[in-house]
């Protein structure tokens, strides 16, 4: 078959498939997977899309700090909602601002991923003292909450490194901080469903036809205990983006310098008092209507994968 | 059932020692802690006899020890910014943050609770769909967000609520407290209502799914069966029933409300330890932070145990398990 023969498959065959038929059935599901992809879009293209450009120098002019949205008095069809306090465009920072929020949610969730998912299957495959070991970790990291986790991770990281070097490399420190707190779900999960794979009787041909064990792993263990994973994931996602928001607010996350939603809000809440609403509100509900539906997606996965419930 | 605690105890032991070992790294490692005590015109000599005072030149072992001693003893040196011991920092920031928590947990309970029984009762009711809406609404909406538009409606918009600080505080000696006064109590009502929020939803949805599961069950059946009152079945009999899950999962929530303290207080300029602690990591206050990364940990800990102990008292199915375990291994 021709590559466009298979993407005509694919198509036909995710159009027959259960999956679409929730997704169809569900319109609530449908506008959240709308407005994901917006933010998607808007993330990814915002050099384009965006109408101005906030964080080049040139084009930002102080003159036109604290412009209120269009529709209030003394608003400037130029800048739909309104301007921050050094005439940036709000709408065009929130957009740049997705881009980074989004970008270290994927990334920690990529991260927490990987870890997550190979420790699940050393410790279910393997079994024995490494699985005890890693459980119990496991266990023990369960017991104080994500944020909790990250926060104290990204404290004493940003503690371990010179100050200057701060900037640079926060984004790198948050996608660490908020994958490590994130790995035991993928590691619970993945686990469990090896211990099941593995008595499976295609694992023990490829067992007995002399394949490493790290071999068998990746290629026969691995692509039969993924579905869940991304599952929690989607989920993961959410919680990532909150996570990574609140750091920037508590101001230990991306600095201002290339600010991230959280950073937005934390920058726009010292003009909340003055009556500039808009610099914290609008980035705070673009945060919000980001992370619900992200859940609302995530929610709707869950329950159209899941065979129980149909 | 000794083994179990013992080794559950172990475990908690060996838990808070690699705590205080990250911790101790911290300390000893990050910068040198002499140049962080001292002035620029401290001479060599004087820096020198310092270092061999605090015993800096000792063996790595001697001194963690040094350090888990001290910590035991609630010691974790000078501050490096407010150059006062960190521990009486923290016995003067340690009321406004517990206050504030357990006023949260009494609000979380005491809205949370009556909120997911009535959701339990009446499932497709009007108002049961407001609420489960609004729960959803409120687990998308991260603490501090809440926070910031409570302070824009009560605070900015409204004008009626103090929207930074704990207000007058009376002096009890040991303890200082925002209940006893007007502006204390004010201060009090928007951050509290942020830090209970999400446990609040947490609450509602988990006495209603257990309302859910107790309502089917046969003794309820056989209960209407009687003839005996609504109330009384859905008091008496099924709420009483669940609320065992309701008290364990509060105790462990207990903890994370303490760590998102952090949070709000940092919303609310509330003078806790959360706000002490963000500020320790803006500054690099390495005292201050490991401090605060020991104290959290050792109250997990403590939860975590007595909530394990608990459930080892409570349920004999797991002390099966730990035997037939223990047969084989």
């Amino acid at each position: 078959m021709t590559v466009g023969a298979h993407l005509v498959d694919g198509v036909r065959r995710f159009r027959d498939s259960d999956v679409y038929y929730s997704f169809k059935r569900s319109p609530v599901t449908m506008v959240a997977a709308v407005v994901t992809a917006i933010f998607l879009i808007s993330a990814l293209f915002a050099p384009w899309l965006a109408p101005h450009q906030p964080f080049d120098p040139a084009t930002v002019e102080l003159l036109d700090a604290f412009t209120p949205p269009v529709w209030e008095a003394g608003g400037d069809p130029r800048f739909l909602l309104g301007t921050d306090d050094q005439g940036r465009d709000m709408l065009s920072t929130i957009m740049y601002g997705a881009r980074i929020s989004l970008g270290v949610g994927f990334a920690a969730v990529a991260f927490a991923m990987v870890i997550g998912v190979s420790l699940g299957l050393v410790s279910g495959y393997l079994g024995g003292a490494i699985d005890a070991v890693i459980m119990r970790v496991a266990d023990i990291q369960l017991s104080f909450p994500a944020i909790l986790i990250a926060l104290l991770i990204d404290g004493v990281a940003r503690s371990l490194l010179p100050r200057d070097m701060h900037g640079e490399v926060a984004i790198y420190v948050l996608v660490f901080a908020i994958g490590i707190s994130g790995w035991v779900q993928y590691a619970r999960t993945v686990r469990g469903s090896t211990m099941v794979e593995k008595n499976k009787e295609y694992v023990q041909a490829a067992h007995v036809m002399g394949i490493p064990p790290m071999l068998i792993m990746l290629r026969h263990v691995l692509p039969n205990v993924m579905g869940p994973v991304l599952v929690i994931g989607t989920i993961h996602l959410a919680v990532a983006i909150i996570t990574e928001a609140t750091l920037s607010f508590l101001g230990v996350g991306v600095p201002p310098t290339s600010p991230s939603l959280g950073t937005l809000i934390r920058v726009g809440n010292d003009f909340l008092f003055s009556g500039e609403w808009w610099i914290t509100i609008f980035p705070g509900a673009a945060l919000a209507l980001l992370v619900l539906a992200v859940n609302l997606l995530g929610d709707w996965l869950r329950d159209a994968l899941n065979p129980k419930l149909r | 059932m000794i083994a179990f605690i013992i080794r559950r105890f172990l475990q908690s032991v060996l838990v808070m020692l690699t705590v205080a070992l990250i911790a101790f790294g911290l300390f000893r490692y990050v910068g040198d802690p002499i140049n962080n005590m001292v002035g620029q015109d401290t001479s060599l000599q004087e820096r020198e006899a310092l270092r061999e005072g605090l015993g800096l030149d000792d063996p790595f072992v001697v001194q963690f020890g040094r350090f888990v001693v001290n910590a035991v003893q609630g010691e974790f040196g000078i501050s490096y910014r407010h150059r006062r011991p960190v521990e009486d920092l923290i016995a003067e920031r340690l009321p406004a943050t517990l206050e504030l928590s357990i006023v949260a947990a009494l609000i979380a309970l005491l809205v949370g609770v009556p909120m997911g029984v009535y959701t339990g009762l009446h499932r497709e009711g009007f108002l049961s769909r407001v609420f489960m809406t609004l729960s959803l609404i409120g687990v998308s909406l991260p603490t501090f967000l809440i926070g910031i538009l409570l302070i824009l409606l009560f605070g900015v918009v409204l004008r009626w609520l103090p929207t930074f600080g704990r207000g007058d505080v009376v002096d009890l000696g040991w303890w200082t407290t925002g209940l006893l006064t007007v502006s204390g109590a004010k201060a009090l009502i928007m951050p509290s209502i942020t830090l209970a929020l999400f446990q609040m939803t947490l609450i509602m949805r988990l006495v209603r799914s257990e309302m859910l599961e107790v309502l089917r069950t046969d003794y309820i059946k056989f209960a209407r069966a009687r003839g005996l009152a609504n109330r009384a079945i859905n008091f008496g009999h099924a709420l009483k029933n669940t609320l065992v899950p309701v008290i364990t999962i509060t105790g462990l929530q207990l903890g994370s409300i303490i760590a998102f303290a952090i949070i709000t207080e940092s919303v609310f300029q509330w003078p806790g330890m959360g706000l002490l602690f963000i500020q320790a990591i803006n500054e690099v206050d390495i005292p201050v932070m490991s401090a605060y990364l020991c104290m959290i940990a050792l109250f997990f800990v403590i939860i975590n145990l007595i909530v394990d102990l608990l459930y080892y008292a409570v349920d004999p199915r797991l002390r099966i398990d730990s035997t037939v375990v223990g047969r084989h291994g």
